[in-house]
């Protein structure tokens, strides 16, 4: 009896390691297959390495390839590819991680996605590690400061340009109804256009009769990315010096931005935050700056309850925030094959495939004649004419240089300087020099 | 790998054969200095070699394991805090010998880290510590179900950082959080936790109280049944409350048990990284109020790129660590000679 009872918890206690440990092996396969071979998962039932080549391409947040079923077109295409997506969601997770392995020269996905806040540093500082794309494309198929910005000074291209961020307004209908607002996007959109001070006078009025519980935008920093996509100066010259305490068009968002923070208008969140969602998902703010990629986020975090209840409005001036490239980096293993699905998946047809299921707006202008004119999200946004609006915008967008620093240079202005402002309660003069002594840092001054 | 087969194959027959076979060779060859000859003699020199490598072969992997992954980096770090090196270009590293310590010294940034990981690790550790005690004093009592309590307590501590973190995140969350709502039932205007000073900082701490107490509490537990059951008797014949057993019983035989919780609990404070990551992004709040030394390091390193100062920082930590486990031990000394 006893012994057979120890002879159980013995046997117990191995199943228990056993277990443990082929889980951890698992676990340490799955890592290491992640950059190397690991064939597409369900498609092609596992073929066993027969000839198939398996692609990996790593993305941060949501790029829609996925959404819009493209992967899947382009292997059934292919019957030779198999095509994974790394996605890591947050991008100040997926750079360093990405530009570490890019200099180890290994661990890199035969195709990794560049925000445009870390084109510069990977145009000035990684451009051996990625292959020249100018020259297998035909590049008039790109706006051109697109191409522009992913260029060497020797004329290399490292990235295909994927979707812009053409700016306009996203706003609830239902709120500024009862706050008795004009509710018609177009005639809302003459009362703010042209000057972002303007959309400040549209929030005072908001504010005067919001509903409870409720305010005019979601936070300053998202008045200050949007004003600041529409000056034609950003952190850095053309040449690369670093301008921020002197650029107009940082000056100017600043300023709109500190109308909002120190009018009560703003909801005082944080972009991207849990609780920034959870704003979404209540209705706490009535207005949040909707560059075109912002619309699939919006959809998915406001849910079924925001369905009709939001629209869009031109914004008050044409801007540009975010976007994307692909670049082929030379340590994958499949070169040839990971340049030709790049160039697919950046092609004009996919953008526009890409724009219809999540409405990133394409950086193909000749992509523009072919969008539909009802994406699969216009429902959701009051049947509101994006392709439109965003098309306006986006002609008129200004030429942006963007330098090694941009991004961290953009977080201390909007995580330490504005928020300094905006939650604190301290002085735009506080908040500015707090957002000097961060970017000192930043720059290691 | 070769010399521990040996040693796996060896022990049991030289045991089996040395006091049972030959006694008297094995007595012989150190009791009268006779040189050892003959078969039995040439097991006995295996045997006691055996005795000496053994322990190191068995040890030589984490070792190895330690010097691939713990010093090597730990060097190569200290080599890099004497550069300027560039996330985005390693290759590229110019020699500033102590630039970036003296840029350390001379930083705002630095010293309020320095203070930050101080004063969370004072407001997360003691009320931590001293709950764990009294937790683990309740559980001590006879219980019904005392087993699923006993897990119970060990459920935050298995819970992820990112999902406790995100959680509490909401919970905290100026705008509709559920403390904030609480609040406002006694009449407590919202406090917006992320922003504010002290309220960061408590937030924070309450993540890692949360997670941790209960993890203490095990290992106070554990020791607490070591306890003899008989010097609480004769505490009681001697007319002892319960409050007393555990002043002047539980708590001077649980000593050593609460030096290594401090130890510990010190160290894990030092490193305290993801709560407060999570909680406020890599600057630790605008007014970098709850950033402590380990985010400075990752923001300075992985957010702006600058590794050769990341890399002092790292070094900075790592004398500091040195320091308290310095102070740890001269206190253990002091109260174990007052004993």
């Amino acid at each position: 009896m006893r012994t057979s009872t120890r002879r159980s918890r013995r046997l117990m206690t191995l199943t228990v390691v056993a277990t443990l440990t082929t889980g951890l092996l698992a676990g340490c396969a799955d890592d290491s297959g992640d950059g190397s071979s690991n064939s597409g998962g369900g498609n092609g039932g596992g073929s066993g390495g027969g000839g198939k080549t398996a692609l990996t391409i790593g993305t941060f947040g949501v790029f829609g390839y996925k959404q819009a079923g493209l992967y899947d077109e382009y292997m059934k295409l292919h019957p030779d590819v198999s095509i994974k997506e790394n996605v890591t969601t947050k991008t100040d997770v997926y750079w360093p991680k990405t530009i570490t392995r890019l200099q180890a020269g290994s661990g890199v996905d035969d195709i990794q996605a560049i925000e445009i806040g870390n084109v510069a540093e990977a145009v000035q500082t990684q451009a051996d590690k990625f292959v020249d794309l100018g020259k297998e494309v035909d590049k008039s198929q790109w706006l051109d400061w697109k191409n522009a910005q992913a260029t060497t000074k020797d004329g290399k291209q490292i990235g295909l340009g994927t979707d812009i961020g053409p700016m306009a307004i996203c706003y609830r209908k239902d709120l500024f109804k009862k706050a008795g607002l004009e509710t018609d996007r177009t005639k809302l959109a003459a009362q703010w256009a042209g000057d972002w001070s303007k959309f400040v006078g549209v929030g005072k009025d908001y504010m005067k009769k919001a509903p409870s519980g409720t305010k005019f935008v979601d936070s300053a920093s998202s008045v200050y990315n949007a004003a600041l996509g529409g000056g034609s100066e950003r952190y850095y010259d053309k040449d690369g010096n670093v301008i921020w305490d002197k650029s107009k068009g940082v000056k100017d968002a600043w300023d709109a931005a500190m109308q909002v923070a120190t009018s009560n208008m703003s909801a005082k969140l944080k972009q991207f935050d849990k609780p920034w969602d959870q704003g979404f998902s209540n209705a706490t703010f009535a207005t949040v700056a909707c560059p075109a990629w912002m619309i699939g986020y919006i959809q998915e975090k406001s849910g079924e309850s925001g369905k009709g209840n939001w629209d869009v409005a031109a914004a008050p001036t044409a801007a540009n925030w975010g976007g994307a490239f692909l670049g082929v980096p030379t340590a994958g293993k499949h070169q040839k094959e990971a340049i030709a699905l790049a160039k697919w998946l950046t092609a004009p047809e996919q953008q526009a495939k890409v724009f219809a299921k999540q409405a990133s707006f394409p950086s193909a202008p000749s992509a523009y004649a072919t969008l539909k004119p009802q994406a699969a999200t216009v429902e959701y946004f009051s049947n509101a004419p994006i392709t439109e609006i965003y098309a306006a915008s986006a002609k008129t967008i200004p030429v942006q240089y963007f330098g090694v620093k941009d991004q961290p240079i953009g977080t201390a202005i909007t995580d330490v300087g504005i928020i300094q402002v905006e939650q604190k309660g301290k002085s735009p003069e506080q908040g500015w020099d707090a957002a000097k002594n961060e970017i000192k840092d930043v720059l290691g001054q | 790998m070769t010399s521990s087969k040996q040693a796996l194959a060896h022990p049991a027959p030289s045991a089996e054969t040395a006091p049972g076979d030959q006694p008297g060779a094995v007595r012989g060859a150190q009791g009268r200095g006779k040189p050892p000859t003959g078969p039995g003699s040439w097991r006995s020199r295996l045997y006691r070699w055996d005795m000496k490598a053994s322990p190191y072969a068995f040890i030589t992997p984490f070792f190895l394991v330690f010097g691939a992954f713990g010093l090597v980096p730990l060097l190569y770090t200290g080599w890099y805090s004497l550069h300027s090196v560039q996330l985005s270009s390693l290759d590229n590293q110019t020699w500033v010998g102590l630039e970036n310590y003296k840029n350390l010294w001379s930083s705002d940034f630095f010293w309020n880290a320095l203070k930050n990981t101080f004063t969370i690790g004072l407001i997360s550790t003691v009320p931590q510590l001293l709950l764990a005690l009294g937790i683990a004093h309740l559980l001590n009592y006879k219980l019904r179900g005392s087993t699923l309590w006993r897990v119970v307590m060990l459920t935050p501590y298995a819970t992820s950082v990112a999902a406790a973190t995100l959680v509490f995140t909401l919970l905290y969350s100026w705008d509709g959080g559920m403390i904030n709502w609480l609040l406002h039932f006694v009449g407590v205007d919202p406090i917006n936790w992320r922003e504010s000073d002290w309220g960061g900082q408590f937030a924070v701490s309450s993540i890692v109280i949360w997670r941790w107490t209960g993890y203490n509490a095990l290992i106070y537990l554990a020791a607490m049944q070591a306890i003899p059951s008989d010097l609480y008797e004769s505490a009681a014949l001697d007319g002892a409350n319960r409050w007393q057993q555990f002043r002047h019983v539980t708590i001077p035989m649980l000593r050593p048990t609460i030096l290594f919780t401090v130890v510990v609990s010190t160290i894990g404070a030092t490193q305290l990284f993801g709560e407060p990551l999570l909680f406020g992004g890599s600057k630790g709040g605008s007014e970098h109020q709850y950033q402590t030394l380990g985010l400075y390091m990752y923001d300075q390193g992985w957010i702006i790129g600058n590794l050769g100062k990341a890399s002092a920082i790292a070094w900075s930590m790592f004398l500091i660590l040195l320091i308290v486990a310095a102070v740890n031990m001269l206190i253990n000394r002091r109260l174990r000679k007052s004993q």
